[in-house]
């Protein structure tokens, strides 16, 4: 009996600690644009869903393809349709781990350098990144900013022959997230 | 000892905690049930003469080019039908999501239309299920031809058509997608006896992606019978939606000589089994007036 009662404290202790360390939001913002000769292409989504754990280091990020918001409706539609193919693949994730979290205060205000490794999923391909971030840490929570850039061809996204070379091969990607304490 | 073996599962349960717990704040993320609402059943507005349940973006305007050349079976010297064309040069916009509104005018007896679409059901599958998108399609045309008939009198409600329409659509896979269309039109005035002031036809059109680019389109509308003179015909069209980056062309063969409903639905006079087929394209450019609001700074 004893036994059962440590266990499930320990439990019940680690499950409170983890949701405590836990920040979260899920209207986060990632922009991604690209100068391509022929079309210039840029797209918002501002309902990004993100999550850090301060204690793990653990970071997730999980994207509704379909939320990114492009001027012309018709790109928009050729984005979801033929080149993302939402239908098949609605979302896009990262699973990480910031890796030197260990050297980041949470607690304490400040900016500081994060870097970031994990699998990015987009498309149904997976591939290992590896990043360099920014956590700006205020009362109002952690804020996340990162530019990367991705290219196209690595997560199996086709142009087609005939803008091939107009449109560019690598796109820049900005995530900027306000991550908030999780309460359940 | 014993301590020691009750320590073990407290060690194991973190660990396989710690390890899933990626999945884990991924579930953090779940809402419960959402509504996911089906798009680009149709590439555009058209199938490839007739409407589809497509509207124009909120905000857009579209500028359309649409030809049907004259027939094939001419022969080399109207060079298979290139020499003749009838034209509609036409606008549409998007007021809202749902509400569209559009002019045009087609160089058949000099007609000038307007329309008005507007969706009132959005196939969607979740929270909120519906295996079908309904639109409803209207417009009026005016013919402007110079009257000649002296026997009568030049009534300018006489050059009125109407057309209403349902436009019924599912799309079964990013592949396939379907529409029916009950189609009442009414004319003012008719040319013979033969010819009801009102007609009722069903439309049936279809879009088969055959790439991620082209698509293949048919369209056929079965007018009910004995409504119009007999040398009308149904129409029918075989068509294919090319998209290139930023636009899509439609190309196809008819035996429709008419741009607008109330032309090629009642008063097709082309018999594909004799070749009289029409070639015809429709090209358009998109203007965006109205920017989304991550777009305004």
């Amino acid at each position: 009996m004893k036994k059962l009662v440590v266990l499930f404290t320990a439990i019940l202790a680690f499950t409170i600690t983890t949701n405590a360390q836990q920040f979260i939001t899920k209207n986060g913002k990632i922009s991604f644009y690209s100068d391509g000769p022929l079309e210039k292409i840029e797209a918002h989504n501002s309902q990004v869903n993100a999550a850090l754990n301060t204690e793990t280091g653990a970071i997730v990020f999980k994207v509704l393809m379909k939320s990114f918001i492009f001027e012309k409706a018709l790109m928009q539609e050729h984005f979801n349709e033929n080149y993302v193919e939402s239908d098949k693949f609605p979302n896009s994730t990262l699973k990480g781990k910031v890796t030197n979290a260990k050297e980041i205060d949470f607690s304490k205000d400040g900016t500081y350098e994060a870097d970031i490794e994990g699998e990015l999923t987009i498309h149904g391909i997976t591939k290992n990144v590896k990043e360099k971030g920014t956590f700006t840490i205020s009362k109002d929570g952690i804020h996340g900013e990162s530019k990367f850039m991705v290219k196209l061809a690595d997560f199996d996204i086709s142009i087609p022959g005939a803008v091939t070379g107009k449109i560019a091969e690598e796109i820049e990607i900005t995530v900027d997230v306000m991550l908030k304490p999780y309460k359940k | 000892m014993k301590k020691i073996f009750s320590i073990i599962p407290i060690i194991l349960i973190a660990i396989s905690l710690n390890l899933v717990a990626q999945d884990d704040m991924m579930d953090l993320f779940d809402d419960g049930p959402t509504t996911d609402y089906t798009y680009a059943t149709f590439k555009t507005t058209r199938i490839s003469l007739g409407q589809s349940v497509e509207n124009p973006a909120n905000g857009n305007l579209i500028f359309d080019i649409q030809h049907h050349f004259g027939r094939l079976n001419e022969g080399a010297y109207e060079f298979f039908g290139l020499d003749q064309a009838t034209l509609r040069l036409g606008l549409q916009y998007g007021i809202t999501d749902w509400l569209s509104v559009g002019i045009g005018r087609s160089s058949f007896e000099k007609t000038y239309d307007g329309s008005v679409k507007a969706k009132l059901f959005r196939q969607s599958k979740g929270a909120k299920n519906m295996p079908v998108s309904i639109s409803y399609f209207g417009n009026i045309g005016i013919n402007t031809l110079k009257f000649t008939d002296t026997t009568r009198t030049d009534y300018f409600s006489s050059r009125l058509t109407f057309v209403n329409q349902l436009l019924i659509a599912r799309k079964f896979s990013s592949a396939i997608s379907l529409q029916l269309t009950p189609t009442f039109i009414h004319r003012n005035l008719v040319e013979t006896n033969a010819d009801d002031n009102d007609v009722w036809a069903l439309g049936a059109g279809g879009r088969f992606k055959l790439s991620n680019r082209i698509s293949l389109n048919l369209e056929y509308y079965y007018v009910l019978s004995k409504q119009t003179a007999k040398d009308f015909h149904d129409s029918f069209t075989v068509g294919f939606d090319i998209e290139t980056g930023g636009h899509v062309f439609q190309l196809f063969f008819t035996n429709s000589r008419g741009i607008i409903e109330q032309h090629f639905i009642p008063r097709t006079t082309g018999d594909w089994l004799k070749g009289d087929i029409h070639f015809g394209f429709n090209i358009s450019r998109t203007f965006v007036l109205k920017k989304p609001k991550e777009f305004k700074e």
